[in-house]
């Protein structure tokens, strides 16, 4: 079963086309890759999927309801959440009180107040940062900031998860924690669409890896028919 | 000490000393002379400007230059309408007329950032004031208005409930899931909106709620100027005024605007009857010493004396140990 797909997905910004056409599915329950050379159209396609960027033209559809069109908060409520490449968290607000946006505002029902502390609590359990709830988010360390992004989308009960460049910057044990974070939240069924620059990060978890290029879409496949295909390593090596 | 003890505790002794102050403000016309009465109602109506102004632009922060703009509504409706309406009818009625253009205005120019809907909203105030010359001008024929006059009390209670008002909007809206958003939104936008929370609708609504209660401190205030006009009633001051009065007190906190805009209010007075002639000299060198070295505002400073005062009381029991 489909649970997001990408219809003919266009964007301009100027002249130049940040993606053409991209036509992309992902499956319920799947973890997919995506990657591409700086400045591919990775993150704006991410854009495009949670709202922050109007389309230009093609569809998006998330469980077979076009979401092309919708607010980031009407598409976070249906059950998309995401992480930003460069950490948005909240800055000056305690941990806790971060997750707290999640749970009371993005979930698809509204919740009670009690509700959505356990909720935002077990977000933080889940991440290993329940023991950090009383600190300014400002204070954690980067790779902590990464945790709490990813907390603070699981508190909106997502089904698709967004996860842009979640590795980078972290070093080779914090790197190793993520991935089984990755896993792990698959297992609880949540489909992750990834961006990553990490090869061994997306080579070890994938299920399926789309590679961009210049706004296109050049390869598709397990990360074994990716890492063989030779448009890929044209444009990775610069052949 | 257990948890429930301590808990009293902290909300106990600021309420305990709110109750005091209230109800020494409350009683106040009793003992002291008019000329105090019209003093402390002046200074009431500035904590109203300065908390509303930053109930809206502390947390979310975006720097609204349309307080006058509000407040300027507020008196015109009371000119308008002071006559047909009773007095309390004739306040809720700046609020809401207040209110609905915040709520429009909002609606159009939330979407804008940083210092352009800090422009728009100053250029808000000249444009209702020139709309309103050029109606007086080319419509009615007559410029300015005689404004229903109330007694000096009258007026203090009103701003004083009004100010009670917006006091325990401020408090309650802050400790609620809506106060949450309203942080989100200030620390970082985009986030927010990720996260679910409807930005535009928050923004438009706490930047109504403020203009309410803007609006609703100058229909009462009108009572006391006799007569207005576009000029009197539009005055940019009362757009820039609480801003300095909010970074004056520290916008950190909840007490900050009210202590800034207090001390502030009263600073001017003081030196306006004082110093007649140096009056704005001595005003200016305040506030740049406080904008230079008091980044936080006075409550910052209250606050470091208290954290050096807290670590001298412990070092003082190790050494008895």
């Amino acid at each position: 079963m489909r649970i997001l797909e990408g219809e003919k997905v266009t964007k301009y910004f100027g002249g130049l086309a940040a993606l053409s056409n991209v036509t992309f599915h992902i499956g319920k329950g799947e973890i997919v890759g995506l990657i591409g050379p700086n400045g591919a159209g990775k993150t704006t396609l991410f854009n495009l999927i949670s709202g922050a960027l109007p389309t230009k033209s093609g569809t998006i559809k998330f469980k077979d309801e076009k979401i092309t069109g919708l607010k980031p908060h009407q598409i976070c409520r249906l059950g998309v959440a995401r992480t930003f490449q460069t950490v948005k968290i909240f800055a000056n607000m305690p941990v806790l009180d971060n997750a707290l946006v999640g749970s009371f505002f993005g979930t698809p029902t509204s919740m009670s107040s009690a509700d959505a502390a356990r909720e935002a609590i077990e977000s933080l359990e889940l991440v290993g940062l329940s023991a950090a709830r009383a600190i300014p988010a400002r204070d954690l360390t980067l790779a902590n900031q990464k945790r709490l992004e990813v907390a603070r989308a699981l508190a909106t009960k997502p089904e698709l998860l967004l996860l842009d460049e979640l590795m980078a910057g972290l070093n080779q044990t914090e790197m190793a924690e993520a991935m089984e974070l990755v896993t792990e939240l698959r297992d609880k069924g949540i489909t992750i669409f990834m961006i990553e620059h990490v090869m061994k990060a997306i080579m070890g978890t994938c299920d399926r890896i789309m590679v961009l290029h210049h706004g296109e879409k050049i390869a598709e496949g397990t990360p074994r028919e990716i890492a063989k295909n030779k448009t890929v390593v044209d444009v990775y090596l610069g052949a | 000490m257990d948890m429930t003890a301590f808990a009293s505790k902290r909300f106990l002794v600021p309420g305990l000393v709110s109750l005091i102050l209230l109800v020494l403000l409350a009683t106040s016309p009793l003992y002291i002379s008019s000329y105090n009465v019209i003093l402390l109602a002046a200074i009431l109506m500035y904590i109203v400007l300065t908390v509303s102004w930053a109930f809206f632009s502390g947390p979310t922060g975006y720097l609204s230059l349309a307080t006058a703009a509000f407040f300027g509504v507020g008196l015109y409706t009371t000119a308008v309408l002071g006559k047909a309406l009773p007095l309390l009818a004739v306040v809720a009625a700046g609020g809401l007329v207040s209110f609905v253009l915040a709520f429009i205005v909002g609606a159009i120019t939330l979407r804008l950032r940083g210092i352009y809907f800090a422009i728009f909203t100053f250029g808000l105030v000249e444009l209702i004031k020139h709309a309103l010359l050029f109606w007086e001008i080319t419509v009615t024929g007559t410029r300015g208005r005689f404004v229903v006059l109330v007694g000096n009390n009258t007026i203090y209670y009103v701003v004083l409930g009004i100010l009670v008002l917006l006091l325990l909007t401020v408090y309650f809206v802050r400790r609620s899931k809506f106060g949450l958003a309203m942080q989100s939104i200030g620390d970082n936008e985009d986030a927010a909106a990720h996260m679910g929370v409807n930005v535009t609708l928050v923004k438009v609504i706490t930047f109504a709620v403020s203009a309410f209660f803007i609006g609703a401190v100058g229909a009462i205030m009108a009572t006391r100027w006799t007569y207005i006009d576009p000029y009197v009633a539009f005055n940019p001051l009362f757009s820039f005024l609480p801003v300095l009065m909010a970074i004056f007190g520290g916008l950190g906190q909840f007490y900050g605007p009210i202590i800034g805009a207090a001390i502030f209010a009263y600073l001017e007075e003081l030196l306006l009857t004082k110093f007649p002639y140096y009056y704005m000299l001595i005003f200016g060198i305040v506030l740049v010493v406080v904008i230079l070295y008091l980044p936080d505002g006075l409550i910052g400073l209250i606050q470091r004396a208290r954290q050096r005062w807290q670590k001298g009381g412990l070092t003082g029991k190790h050494a008895n140990t």
